[in-house]
């Protein structure tokens, strides 16, 4: 144990220190912020034991390079599909994997996704506000970004050799390109054609995509009339129409108030998804009941519970894997006899 | 009043008072607002994580594994029926203002659209009544309601970059004293030394809804004693 530190030899635009996000401030303006993928986030996390909400880095698209430049400490990256390149050796993403001096890690853009997150298996030292490190991206508040020539400390670091290896990327989320949603608050501003539309055509992510949300572009959706509403709250998931018929969808650093109708929100689980799409791929909105989302919403929870208690349990070396396995299954063959 | 409650994605409801903005609405808001704060831990409705208060409208936040829409409006309803036993006196506070030149990018293109002398813009704004109608966009911009109508003009067609922290802006009945470097499309007429954002974990922003707020002029050297040190309103 002791300090690792990390020289930053590069990090892309809109990398950040996040941690699970401060909620409880959306009465103050203040967003929640934390990670756009809160399952990857929690799976890096999970796997390398770390209590959750640990400040992790958030990656881009742009990249990141580090170098170890004394000490060692064992990292997690979950998220998307990136290419990491560790110690001369490459393999795509959702890894741990032990960082010790002189060695460089690159976790950099893959065939898809548009976030990973880099965990540590000790403390970050970053800045909070308002009692967290979650990067409030407008403001700069909190941890605050991740950039070239700075330096990371990990504080405790650990190397915990028997959580490295592959982690297991989660198998409960949609892959369907159909986000889920739930109309409203604001859709009775909007024409029927309106609402049709948004729900039967496809739209495609936009570059103007940030950590406050993303702009789509598809079939235009006009409103019933020329109107100033009154500014709203908006929460993250909201798909807010300006005055072009325009939508773009709200995600983790979004404004807490806004004078465009919100024509439909997408539901929490689903914005894990979204979020990790790029420009130019494209999405359908699937309109459901209140009553379902709050279903999808407990079997998500559970789900992911489940797939985190999964992720946690250590690996160990071959030999106590062997082990493991052996138990697990003997585990399950008495539950089924039962 | 009758409320409108709306199912928003898995976890949250926005209860609508009205689709305009008025003086009544916000007061049956603030009174909502603080009914829901004030409720006993044990007579509070379970699975509440965060209320938000706006110019027409409360979105309540909430844990899906714990509540859902219709248990919770149930319960929002069950108080609102009680909310006139919490109606309090709002906080009066004062924020210092200083109107030099140097900070009020704004003050001619406002003084020529609304036919006065850069002084009568002054006078007109320290005259308002204010209220902290909400906070909306990003963290600490309080939104007051109450600038004069001789002085109300309306945004601008495009936003201003880089507008200085502490910059007291105005757009049609609204004004507000900005936080951050952000670009804004409200007209600049003075500076404020005030904090906002406050270093204190217990009350970490100046103001909470419903409070009222009087303007106060300074000049330029106050401003400069004062931006040296923070100051609370």
């Amino acid at each position: 144990m002791g300090d690792a530190r990390l020289a930053v030899q590069f990090a892309g635009a809109l990398v950040t220190l996040q941690d699970s996000g401060r909620v409880g401030h959306l009465r103050y303006g203040v967003a929640a912020s934390g990670p756009m993928d809160r399952v990857a986030f929690a799976a890096a996390n999970a796997a390398l034991g770390n209590p959750s909400g640990t400040t992790a880095v958030e990656v881009s698209l742009g990249g990141l390079i580090l170098e170890c430049k004394s000490g060692a400490v064992t990292v997690a990256v979950a998220g998307g599909d990136f290419t990491i390149e560790h110690a001369g050796s490459k393999t795509s993403g959702w890894m741990v994997l032990t960082l010790t001096q002189g060695e460089r890690l690159s976790i950099r853009v893959g065939t898809s996704g548009s976030w990973a997150y880099l965990a540590f298996a000790g403390d970050v030292v970053a800045n909070k506000w308002l009692g967290h490190t979650a990067t409030h991206s407008t403001s700069g508040f909190g941890g605050g970004a991740v950039v070239t020539d700075q330096q990371l400390i990990v504080e405790r670091a650990e190397v915990r050799e028997e959580r490295e290896g592959q982690i297991e990327q989660p198998g409960f989320l949609p892959h369907n390109g159909r986000m889920r949603v739930v109309m409203g608050p604001q859709d009775n501003w909007f024409r029927a054609e309106a609402i049709t539309a948004f729900n039967n055509n496809r739209y495609s992510l936009t570059d103007s995509y940030d950590r406050m949300g993303v702009r789509l572009q598809g079939a235009h959706l006009p409103l019933d009339s020329a109107l100033s509403i009154p500014s709203e709250p908006i929460v993250r998931g909201s798909v807010q129409v300006s005055g072009e018929g325009v939508p773009t969808v709200l995600l983790a650093d979004h404004q807490t108030t806004g004078g465009y109708p919100k024509i439909a929100t997408v539901i929490s689980a689903d914005t894990n998804v979204l979020v990790q799409l790029r420009s130019r791929d494209e999405i359908e909105f699937e309109a459901i009941t209140p009553v379902a989302a709050i279903d999808i919403a407990r079997r998500f929870s559970q789900d992911l519970s489940d797939y985190l208690a999964q992720v946690s349990v250590p690996r160990g070396n071959l030999q106590q894997r062997l082990m493991q396995e052996n138990l697990i299954s003997g585990v399950v063959n008495s539950i089924e006899e039962f | 009043m009758k409320p409108r409650f709306t199912p928003v994605a898995d976890f949250a409801i926005l209860v609508t008072f009205s689709d305009e903005i008025n003086d009544e609405v916000h007061a049956a808001i603030v009174a909502f607002d603080q009914a829901i704060a004030q409720c006993s831990s044990a007579a509070s409705p379970s699975g509440i994580i965060e209320v938000v208060p706006a110019l027409v409208n409360v979105m309540v936040t909430f844990d899906p594994v714990v509540t859902d829409h219709a248990r919770l409006e149930a319960a929002l309803r069950k108080l609102l029926n009680n909310t006139a036993q919490h109606q309090q006196n709002p906080y009066k506070r004062t924020v210092q203002v200083c109107y030099d030149e140097s900070f009020a990018f704004d003050m001619d293109a406002v003084a020529k659209a609304c036919k006065l002398t850069h002084e009568a813009v002054v006078n007109a704004h320290l005259a308002g009544n204010y209220k902290v109608l909400m906070y909306g966009f990003v963290p600490g911009y309080a939104y007051m309601g109450g600038v004069g109508k001789s002085i109300q003009v309306p945004r601008k067609t495009a936003a201003v970059r880089d507008i200085p922290a502490g910059s007291v802006i105005i757009a049609g009945g609204q004004c507000l004293i900005t936080t951050l470097k952000m670009p804004t499309g409200w007209s600049v007429i003075g500076r404020s030394p005030t904090q906002v954002l406050l270093d204190d974990p217990d009350r970490p922003f100046l103001f909470d809804v419903g409070d009222e707020v009087t303007f106060e002029r300074i000049d330029l050297s106050t401003y400069e004693a004062l931006s040296g040190s923070k100051t609370n309103g």
